[in-house]
């Protein structure tokens, strides 16, 4: 297994959000959880990232066997979990090459691998860059100053393509992207698939999944998994919206 | 019942009447009038305190208290100097005065040498552009200087970098030392001069207490970088006076990352039309230190710019200060003014005051401030975090960020690069410490 939480629960500023979420995802698989606004969708990916002020009040969430709710983010990041934010933060005076190059040589000395200095960097990041229609003036800027909310996007799957975890969680990576950018960013989680690749993609809207077809879909409604199935269920609920969901889960 | 005065200046004045018969220029007439008269003022005004305005937060009763003596200059040749940030040109004093046998400026296209030296043909060149009379602190540097760097770039003249070394020996007593710096440019030259101070390497009390005359004629360009590295016991009071002239520019950046209590003071005056002053700092305090910033800026000509970037972090219990006034006079039509000052705030203990202030006269002007004081945002943090970046590295990384604007104001790339790795050295220190 990659990702197993069991009856999480957690709250903010003591307001319980998450109330008992179970959920398991092999390794090589993509799970889909959709989910009307204020379901708890981006609280359980903080939560499972390990953001500060998400307090966990009960439960448990494992990766790849070892207690994450333990260990610091940037432990988490190192162990292999990526989150893709819904809203990707901006570093200005921080510089995106001088960004990219830390976090990558962070995790490669994690891993035990060489540091790459700044020209070994560079040329990996190209590589990556090409296939995100990506410029090499977005190095050259501040982390995601004056970037655009696709910019930004291709910024955080160029980040993924970078550190390649073997879990992501993709916040609501949909939102704000046209079309052309949905693919490209769809394309960046797909050319990640394999045996030791897992995902967990939360959206709202069904639109990103055509692009990146899940293996199972999880319905999140007031903080618990409402109903869980196949790909079919995305597209039940485009047709039918949530409310025939909650209708049959209250 | 009777107030009785007592400032602490009175060890000061002590010290100037058993110095006055050794001091240099001690037989010129204009000399010992201009001291004569800078003592009568520190005497009726007495060291500063919290009471007056501009000193509201900063208190020097811990200077009055020290009891501070002559300074016995304990470094020789043999001494390793710090390394150099620019070209070949050095000057150095030591304990603020000037060491020709340290200082490497041969074949310059300018002079650099010894105020003390060159006492009797400095009638006019002391005191004009920084008169002692309305400023203590001024006066107490007239009253007591010895000596100072006196340079003077000719008309049309590129001089290149110059470092200047202002190192403290220091010694088993508290010491003093208040050089008088005359700089001058004269029309089109330009020079980038970049000043480390440093000292003393054990924990001495040492006061630094400097007063730069600086002139800067039609068209010429100064970068003076000024980076205050000295010891924890250090008292370190500056005083930069600056006159720019019709197309000229004075720009001056000061970092503040050592002494227990440090106050630069910068005063510009745009005279001339199409002048320009960039004042950028930042101050970097840990622990107990104490810094306080305070810029005067008097836009008195037309057409002048005047940019102002001023960082501070502050962690431990340090406190922070600055003040920054910009007074734009009725002739000062099509001023443009912008002055900013941000801090961050490592630390719950540490405090940072800031009090910007506009006076306005003419009516066709820009003229903008802003302050803010923060901490480290958590979002910023983080968003590092999730990426793998340790959490200290992550603060380093925000904090060198917080830093970049003050230090790309700097306009000539050595000065640039020397401020960098300041600031980064003080950073590597901070997180080991």
């Amino acid at each position: 297994m990659s990702l197993v939480i069991e009856n999480l629960s957690a709250a903010v500023d003591g307001k319980p959000i998450l109330n008992g979420i179970t959920l398991a995802i092999p390794a090589g698989e993509i799970h889909a959880v959709m989910g009307p606004n204020g379901s708890g969708k981006s609280t359980l990916s903080y939560v499972l990232a390990g953001r500060d002020g998400y307090e966990v009040t009960g439960g448990a969430a494992t990766f790849e066997g070892r207690d994450i709710l333990a260990m610091e983010p940037e432990e988490r990041a190192a162990a292999g979990l990526f989150l893709a934010f819904q809203y990707p933060v901006e570093l200005p005076g921080v510089g995106n090459a001088l960004f990219l190059r830390t976090a990558l040589n962070a995790i490669r000395k994690h891993r035990g691998e060489p540091e790459l200095d700044a020209m070994q960097f560079l040329k990996v990041a190209r590589e990556r860059m090409r296939t995100l229609n990506m410029t090499d003036e977005m190095l050259r800027r501040g982390v995601n100053v004056g970037f655009s909310g696709g910019e930004k996007k291709r910024n955080e799957v160029l980040q993924m393509a970078l550190l390649q975890p073997r879990l992501a969680i993709l916040d609501e990576t949909d939102s704000g992207l046209d079309i052309d950018a949905l693919k490209i960013v769809a394309d960046g989680v797909n050319a990640l698939r394999g045996p030791s690749f897992s995902a967990l993609v939360i959206t709202h809207y069904q639109r990103l999944l055509n692009y990146i077809v899940p293996d199972r879909v999880h319905v999140l409604l007031d903080g618990r998994i409402a109903t869980s199935g196949g790909p079919e269920l995305a597209q039940r609920l485009e047709a039918e919206g949530y409310a025939t969901i909650q209708a049959e889960a209250a | 019942m009777t107030a009785v005065r007592h400032t602490g200046a009175e060890g000061f004045l002590q010290r100037f009447e058993g110095l006055r018969a050794r001091l240099p220029g001690r037989r010129l007439p204009w000399l010992e009038a201009l001291r004569e008269d800078a003592a009568r003022a520190f005497r009726a005004q007495g060291l500063p305190t919290r009471r007056v305005e501009a000193w509201k937060y900063t208190d020097l009763r811990p200077l009055g208290e020290a009891g501070f003596e002559e300074a016995l200059s304990s470094i020789d040749g043999g001494q390793a100097l710090p390394v150099a940030h620019g070209g070949s040109a050095r000057a150095v004093l030591v304990d603020g005065r000037f060491r020709a046998d340290l200082s490497a400026l041969d074949g310059l296209p300018y002079a650099a040498g010894s105020v003390a030296a060159a006492l009797p043909g400095l009638e006019g060149r002391i005191g004009t552009v920084a008169p002692a009379a309305a400023l203590p602190m001024v006066a107490l540097n007239a009253m007591l200087f010895e000596d100072g760097l006196l340079l003077t770039v000719p008309a049309g003249v590129a001089g290149g970098v110059l470092d200047l070394l202002s190192l403290a020996s220091g010694g088993a007593r508290p010491e003093a030392f208040h050089p008088r710096h005359l700089i001058r440019l004269e029309a089109g030259a330009s020079l980038t001069l970049i000043e480390t101070a440093m000292g003393p390497e054990h924990d001495g009390t040492t006061l630094h207490k400097p007063v730069y005359e600086i002139e800067v004629a039609d068209g010429a360009t100064l970068v003076h970088a000024r980076l205050q590295q000295e010891g924890r016991q250090g008292f370190h009071l500056s005083a930069v006076h600056a006159r720019v002239a019709a197309g000229g520019t004075y720009d001056n950046f000061t970092l503040v990352a050592g002494a227990r209590l440090t106050r630069n003071e910068i005063h510009i005056a745009l005279t001339g039309p199409g002048a320009a002053a960039h004042m950028n700092g930042a101050q970097l305090l840990a622990g107990g230190q104490h810094a306080d910033t305070t810029t005067y800026l008097d836009h008195a000509a037309p057409g002048c710019a005047s940019r102002q970037t001023y960082k501070t972090v502050l962690a431990g219990r340090s406190r922070g200060v600055f003040q920054g006034k910009i007074l734009v006079r009725q002739a000062a039509q099509k001023t443009d003014g912008y002055q900013m000052n941000q801090a961050l705030l490592l630390s719950p203990e540490a405090e940072m005051n800031s009090k910007p202030q506009l006076e306005i006269y003419a009516d066709d002007v820009k003229c903008s401030h802003g302050a803010t004081v923060g901490e480290i945002d958590h979002g910023q943090l983080f968003y590092l975090r999730s990426r793998g970046v340790p959490e200290a590295q992550a603060r380093s990384l925000l904090i060198q960020a917080f830093l970049q604007e003050a230090v790309e104001g700097v306009t000539d790339e050595a000065a640039r690069a020397a401020l960098g790795a300041a600031v980064t050295g003080w950073w590597e220190r901070e997180a080991l410490a």
